[in-house]
């Protein structure tokens, strides 16, 4: 590789790559995300370079990052025309060198299904879990081998640090992020450009960039696959920030649980580097920036800044009151800037196309696009990006493709442990900022699971309880016993075993726990019982009140039956128990003895006839 | 997934090198504690006592502000694991879609709870909060090894395979 010393290095670079014989016509797109790396695109992947060869042909095979459609996995694109196989294995990709490679030919089986049209989808733009989306920051995931810096610079990679260097003002800058209306997609929505002003006026010599990219959420992943697809991005959207707010190093902190996210953005830093696009001099003589990555070690509370301030130097990752905000005094006392992976993204579009394009995405106080993790119980589960404002009903039934099974829509959680469900009722909700908090829950990082009539809303209430009492830092005392009462009632609850009281103590608790916690993990937590409590007031009392589970999820609210009339007497049922709690007489259905059943439901997966019956 | 029990010991030369090299890498800074904690896990597969006290005094801080790291993140293993890492996902994601049954069927399986190990170190079982892999929930990662939308009968299916590898 050769150094860039200059804007002009980079513009003869990028006009290098373009003029570089595209005689690989045909180029073929094989997601490697974790999603995809499940399913074993590995050797899918594998298959296509081996065949290639064997058959000499002029084909690129490029791995890329995620393309979001995780349920279709492992995902392949045909490019110029973007054919779209799905669901593909090792097996099947001979046929298709063979037959749509060199004979042209679409094999219909690959193909992806329209669950409602039963009609097949032959192109990747037509298929309509794309159709419905914007994908301005994530649609490039697809084009780009995450470990090749031209790929990314071909795009117009590193473009917008270009421009900033050659013609802006920091002061500028941070105007046209203010402009745009772009607000923090780590889930406060804090207005991006006041935070750079706040860190850039602060008087220190030493200043410091965080990328925030520690997705603790469950069920989120949007921060992951920008990482992992496309690491540029982020590189560069760091870069503007550090020339604008004066800041000579940054980090990365990323989940360890992420190894491939770790590898890629690793990789891309050390191609950057060797570029010259970091580190000392970068495209000219006074601008300097090094970025290191952190890697979690396994706490959720290391997602809120102050927490992540203190990992970063070593410590516990413990939260600290604020003010002083980081833009004032964070990492080791200086002024830190921090911003979530999906936010640095955002900013070299920003800076490319100009704030007027960006705020014409969105409604009026949530500017641009959202990337969002739609899973759960959900038939088109996977990574989306949509204009903010989109409604709950277009994301879950045009994009997602309804819920499996003909099952019915109970409710969507947002926002992760600390946001709320929203229910049924509320599907023309517009998913911005303002419309989410004023139902009772929170944008967060992006995650939307999807429950359904199977759902006990007051099982899930337990579960994100449960999930802040593990990781709860245990430093406050609302946040560390608090929560563990609220959890010690609905466990109660679920097991038959509340009280008439029980909702207005519920209730009471969430007031002082979210009254006197010392950060946002304590101040949170209560949203999930909050919200569903708001939302469905009659499960909880169906619980308390007739000791009943109506979506038949808590195990000692519920009792298993065998139904004499459904029942083929195979005697399955009474080999598979695993406590020797059905048996028989001869020649008659069984029945299950009450006393011994432990309810672990394996009677009803092995019965052939659905006599098994849950009460 | 690297090692088990065996390596834990501290009178080793060798492994002293070993760790002597892992905290040079980072210059002996007292800051990079964690990352230092995790190459040493990844190289030993866990944290022992001795390790941890090696680490401190070489660091030159207090052997408390290293047990006080390590007790705070859920990353760090202070007791070896045993060959077939299970790693239960209950996410979301995983949970609406019944993971806690299929967490609770291994247990049935395996005699063991969240964070043990089998007597005959076969098994180590854990939870994690999301492993990002949600349209294959419910998920159980055996090692680095995924499997995906899991129920009762493929885990009697896949813990009967591994009891048979291992024969």
């Amino acid at each position: 590789m050769q150094r860039i010393y200059n804007l002009q290095d980079l513009d003869d670079l990028r006009a290098e790559i373009k003029k570089r014989p595209q005689g690989k016509a045909i180029t073929i797109a094989v997601c490697n995300g974790t999603g995809c790396q499940a399913y074993g695109c590995g050797k899918v992947t594998q298959a296509f370079m081996d065949e290639v060869t064997k058959h000499g042909l002029d084909v690129e095979i490029k791995p890329t990052g995620c393309h979001g459609f995780c349920q279709s996995g492992p995902i392949t694109v045909i490019h110029p025309d973007g054919i779209f196989y799905q669901r593909i294995k090792p097996e099947d990709v001979g046929e298709i060198i063979s037959e749509t490679i060199m004979r042209n030919r679409i094999i219909q089986r690959l193909l992806y299904e329209d669950p409602l049209t039963l009609e097949k989808i032959t192109y990747e733009k037509d298929v309509p879990f794309y159709k419905k989306q914007m994908r301005i920051i994530f649609g490039n995931n697809g084009f780009i081998n995450p470990r090749n810096i031209d790929d990314y610079i071909a795009i117009g990679g590193y473009s917008a640090i270009s421009k900033v260097l050659k013609e802006m003002e920091p002061e500028e800058v941070i105007g046209e992020i203010k402009n745009s209306g772009l607000r923090g997609r780590g889930g406060a929505g804090f207005p991006t450009g006041v935070k750079w002003e706040v860190c850039r006026n602060a008087e220190e010599d030493q200043k410091y960039l965080i990328c925030n990219s520690d997705e603790g959420d469950p069920g989120a992943y949007m921060d992951r696959s920008l990482l992992e697809g496309n690491p540029h991005s982020v590189i560069e959207g760091m870069l503007i920030g550090a020339y604008t707010i004066g800041a000579p190093k940054g980090f990365i902190y990323v989940r360890h649980e992420y190894p491939l996210a770790v590898k890629n953005i690793s990789f891309a830093i050390s191609q950057a580097s060797e570029y010259g696009l970091l580190g000392k001099d970068i495209l000219g003589p006074s601008f300097s920036f090094d970025i290191e990555i952190i890697r979690g070690a396994g706490a959720f509370i290391c997602g809120e800044e102050t927490s992540l301030i203190a990992s970063i130097e070593g410590g516990r990752g413990e939260p600290r009151p604020r003010p002083p905000y980081p833009a004032q005094k964070g990492l080791w006392g200086k002024p830190t800037n921090i911003n979530n992976v999906e936010t640095w993204a955002n900013i070299p579009l920003i800076i490319d196309r100009g704030a007027d394009w960006y705020t014409q995405m969105g409604t009026e106080k949530s500017k641009g696009t959202k990337i969002f993790s739609l899973v759960g119980k959900i038939n088109n589960t996977g990574l989306i990006e949509v204009p903010m404002g989109i409604s709950l009903r277009e994301v879950i039934y045009e994009i997602g493709g309804g819920i499996p099974g003909g099952k019915k829509f109970k409710a969507i959680q947002t926002g992760g442990p600390s946001g709320g469900c929203i229910p049924a009722a509320m599907l023309d909700l517009p998913i911005d900022y303002e419309g989410l908090t004023a139902a009772g829950s929170i944008m967060g990082s992006g995650g939307l699971v999807v429950m359904d009539e199977d759902t006990c809303m007051v099982d899930v209430a337990k579960y994100f309880l449960k999930f802040t009492v593990d990781e709860s830092c245990g430093l406050c005392t609302p946040c560390r016993e608090g929560i563990k009462q609220m959890l010690h009632l609905l466990t109660r609850i679920t097991e038959g075993k509340g009280k008439e009281g029980d909702i207005e103590l519920l209730e009471e608790l969430c007031q002082a726990i979210k009254d006197a916690s010392l950060c946002g993990l304590g101040g949170t937590a209560p949203n999930p019982v909050l919200s569903t409590l708001r939302y469905f007031p009659e499960e909880y009392q169906a619980h308390i009140k007739d000791k009943r589970c109506p979506a038949k999820v808590c195990r000692p609210l519920i009792r298993y039956q065998i139904d004499a009339e459904k029942c083929v007497i195979c005697g399955l049922c009474i080999e598979s128990c695993p406590e020797g709690a059905i048996a028989s007489e001869a020649g008659e259905s069984p029945t299950i003895n009450l006393d011994k059943c432990i309810k672990c439901g394996i009677c009803l997966d092995t019965c052939p006839s659905e006599a098994i019956i849950v009460q | 997934m690297g090692g088990v029990g065996s390596a834990g010991g501290g009178e080793s030369f060798l492994i002293m090198e070993r760790l002597e090299a892992i905290i040079k890498n980072y210059g002996f800074e007292k800051r990079a504690l964690i990352p230092i904690l995790q190459d040493i896990q990844t190289e030993y597969g866990w944290l022992s006592e001795d390790l941890l006290k090696q680490v401190a005094q070489r660091l030159k801080i207090p052997s408390m502000d290293v047990f006080s790291v390590v007790t705070f993140y859920k990353s760090f293993r202070l007791k070896p694991i045993g060959k077939y890492f299970m790693t239960v996902c209950l996410g979301t994601a995983c949970h609406v879609r019944e993971a806690p049954e299929v967490l609770g069927e291994i247990q049935r399986k395996i005699g063991i709870k969240n964070g043990e190990t089998t007597a005959d170190n076969l098994f180590t079982l854990e939870t994690v909060n999301c492993v990002g892999a949600c349209a294959l929930g419910p998920i159980v990662m055996v090692n680095n090894e995924y499997h995906g939308l899991m129920n009762k009968n493929k885990i009697d299916q896949l813990i009967k395979r591994l009891y048979a590898k291992d024969l």
